[in-house]
């Protein structure tokens, strides 16, 4: 049983205009098995949240914690975050031209695990997994997210949180640009891994349709750099029917 | 320009450039073995565009010494090696100097070493380490001959200290073929331009594989010219740049032949302040040489802020009859997008830069083909990574 311990967050970017505080005290506990929706409208912060727990060097913790298990995070450098157990799913996946896939997920496991997967299981993981989330095998000597439709990348990053076994991963709108079918392809291969490897899930989202799909055990809805509002699944359905006019209005 | 393409690939933006109309067409410039017959380098003439006379050590002047260093061959048996004079038929077959640095280093080489590979002999590669100590400006030939249907691999390891003008002449004659690898690894200080003109008989096929770490200011000018129809050429080379490094490479495939084929593909990665690589690629496809088959491709990874990558391909067709004729050119930068992507999958900011240059550049090393060779190069370039790493 893991716990991710979010206290009093606040962060900052630096702009054009001078520095912006984008979380203003964001408060949040996540256990191992339990999925949080974080909602809210464009700008309200949730990115903002999803890189700051990946430890993104261009927003800066002004104030509050970050924890996993007790140990503090915000002192770890991004990939020691990742070593520690925490995954993030990202919204824009980046291209890194001349790394295969296949060389990329392997380099990845050997850093998370600390050592070199044995091949032949290994070989065999990738493989499943990859079916599991409809993927086709030539996709791992494709450079990484070279030339991936949106639906491959998504898929890309689910396939790593499959392979890589975090403690915790956040889902930074990975519905966003996926068809019906691709976000049922997804969603599925996150339920599995959540169900499988009992991690915890932080989702975040604009739109309520992934939720049909993962059932969330809490929503929280995102308002200006802070949590307004949080609820059991049946919040979500309330935000689907009235939208966040009335949070942004208010 | 009919039949020319560009392709940009691997996401990475397109370099600015000067494709288009070449300064002057390549066809005109002045070959001559005498320095004098070259005007004094500037700016204002391409191939010296952008470096100085001051920053050659002297190696376009007149009167540069003989080669002094160690030359030591390690060949497979039938592979031999020696001194020729410049009145030996081998001598001036494969090119002309096409520039003032390596007309001083013709001038002054009164003999050549020769490394002559027997014709239908397919021995194993030979190795031949180019070793020197002393930094005064001097003048290095050598001619390698692929006889008649032989097969064969040579490597010239070049190391130490110096400033050196060298000519490698690589006469490949018919049905040969021969893969022919120029490293260039030099202590920091030294000054190297070497002329690499290689002459392709009929049905030949050559492999050119240039490798650029080591020295201060390197420059290698590697020229194909086919004597007769059938020809294959592939040019590969591989750099990387470090803080206050230069290394140009400038490359140049006359097709004068029909039914020819050539592929020029450069990689370059480059890191730290003032780190700077010129890559200039000219074919130029003559009115004969109808059937042509060419592609020419160069892309840099810039490691670091404060580096230069130029990049400028020329292509020049006379004749519409040919197969195909293109160029690619970009350079590309590992930003902290893509080392945050990687970091957070665990993997530390070294093993990331490491990753991404392996990914980049084993490429070309992988073409070399002798599995010990490949391997040390590939050390050679992870040393270069992790000498600057922050």
């Amino acid at each position: 049983m893991a716990k991710l311990e979010i206290k009093n967050l606040h962060v900052s970017v630096d702009t054009d205009q001078g520095t912006k505080e984008i979380l203003r005290g964001v408060d949040l506990v996540i256990n191992s098995g339990e999925t949080h929706a974080v909602m809210g409208p464009n700008g309200s912060g949730k990115s903002t949240l999803a890189y700051s727990i990946a430890g993104h060097p261009k927003y800066q913790v002004t104030k509050g914690e970050i924890s996993l298990d007790g140990v503090n995070v915000l002192e770890m450098s991004v990939d020691e975050r990742a070593r520690a157990g925490l995954f993030l799913a990202m919204q824009y996946p980046v291209e890194i031209p001349g790394v295969s896939v296949s060389n990329f997920l392997r380099t990845a496991k050997t850093a998370i695990d600390g050592k070199a997967p044995a091949l032949r299981s290994w070989i065999q993981d990738v493989r499943v997994a990859m079916e599991n989330l409809k993927m086709d095998s030539a996709f791992t000597e494709r450079n990484v997210n070279e030339g991936f439709s949106g639906g491959e990348k998504k898929r890309h990053e689910i396939l790593q949180m499959e392979l890589l076994k975090p403690k915790f991963a956040v889902l930074d709108e990975t519905d966003s640009g996926l068809d019906v079918d691709a976000l049922r392809v997804v969603a599925e291969g996150v339920n599995r891994i959540k169900d499988s490897n009992d991690i915890g899930v932080l989702l975040i989202t604009h739109y309520t349709r992934i939720l049909k799909y993962i059932k969330p055990d809490f929503v929280h809805v995102f308002v200006a750099g802070q949590i307004a509002e949080q609820g059991g699944a049946e919040l979500a359905e309330r935000l689907e029917a009235e939208g966040y006019d009335r949070y942004v209005n208010a | 320009m009919a039949g020319a393409s560009e392709t940009i690939q691997h996401g990475l933006s397109e370099h600015s450039h000067g494709f288009g109309v070449p300064i002057q067409t390549r066809s005109e410039r002045i070959k001559s073995i005498k320095v004098d017959d070259f005007a004094e380098i500037s700016t204002r003439e391409e191939q010296w565009r952008y470096i100085g006379s001051d920053e050659l050590g002297g190696l376009d002047k007149s009167g540069l010494e003989e080669f002094s260093g160690d030359i030591t061959a390690s060949t497979a048996d039938g592979v031999v090696t020696s001194w020729i004079e410049s009145d030996h038929a081998l001598f001036g077959s494969a090119g002309i100097p096409e520039d003032r640095v390596s007309a001083a280093g013709w001038e002054a080489a009164k003999a050549a070493y020769l490394i002559a590979i027997p014709a239908n002999s397919s021995p194993e590669p030979s190795s031949i380490e180019i070793k020197s100590l002393v930094s005064d400006p001097s003048a290095l030939h050598v001619i390698v001959h692929a006889a008649k249907g032989s097969q064969a691999t040579v490597v010239l390891q070049h190391n130490g200290d110096a400033v050196l003008s060298e000519n490698i002449e690589i006469i490949v004659d018919d049905e040969a073929s021969l893969t022919l690898v120029s490293i260039q690894e030099w202590n920091t200080k030294s000054i190297h331009s070497s002329a690499q003109f290689a002459k392709l008989g009929r049905n030949s096929k050559f492999k050119h594989v240039v490798v650029s770490l080591g020295g201060s200011v390197v420059r290698v000018t590697p020229s194909a010219y086919f004597d007769a129809p059938g020809g294959d050429v592939s040019l590969f080379g591989l750099y990387f740049a470090d803080a206050g490094q230069y290394l140009e490479h400038r490359i140049f495939v006359d097709h004068s032949q029909p039914n020819c084929k050539s592929r020029v593909t450069y990689k370059g990665a480059l890191q730290g302040q003032k780190a700077h690589t010129v890559w200039v690629g000219d074919v130029l496809i003559r009115a004969a040489a109808e059937g042509t088959d060419t592609y020419e491709l160069n892309r840099n990874l810039l490691l670091t802020d404060g580096a230069r990558a130029d990049s400028v391909p020329n292509l020049e067709i006379e004749t519409g009859q040919i197969q195909g004729a293109g160029h690619a050119s970009a350079s590309g930068r590992f930003d902290d997008e893509q080392l945050f992507y990687l970091q957070a999958r665990g993997i530390d900011e070294l093993e990331a830069r490491l990753l991404v240059v392996r990914g980049f550049l084993m490429e070309i090393v992988q073409q070399i083909g002798i599995p010990e060779l490949e391997d040390r190069l590939a050390q050679a370039i992870e040393n270069e990574l992790e000498g600057t790493v922050r």
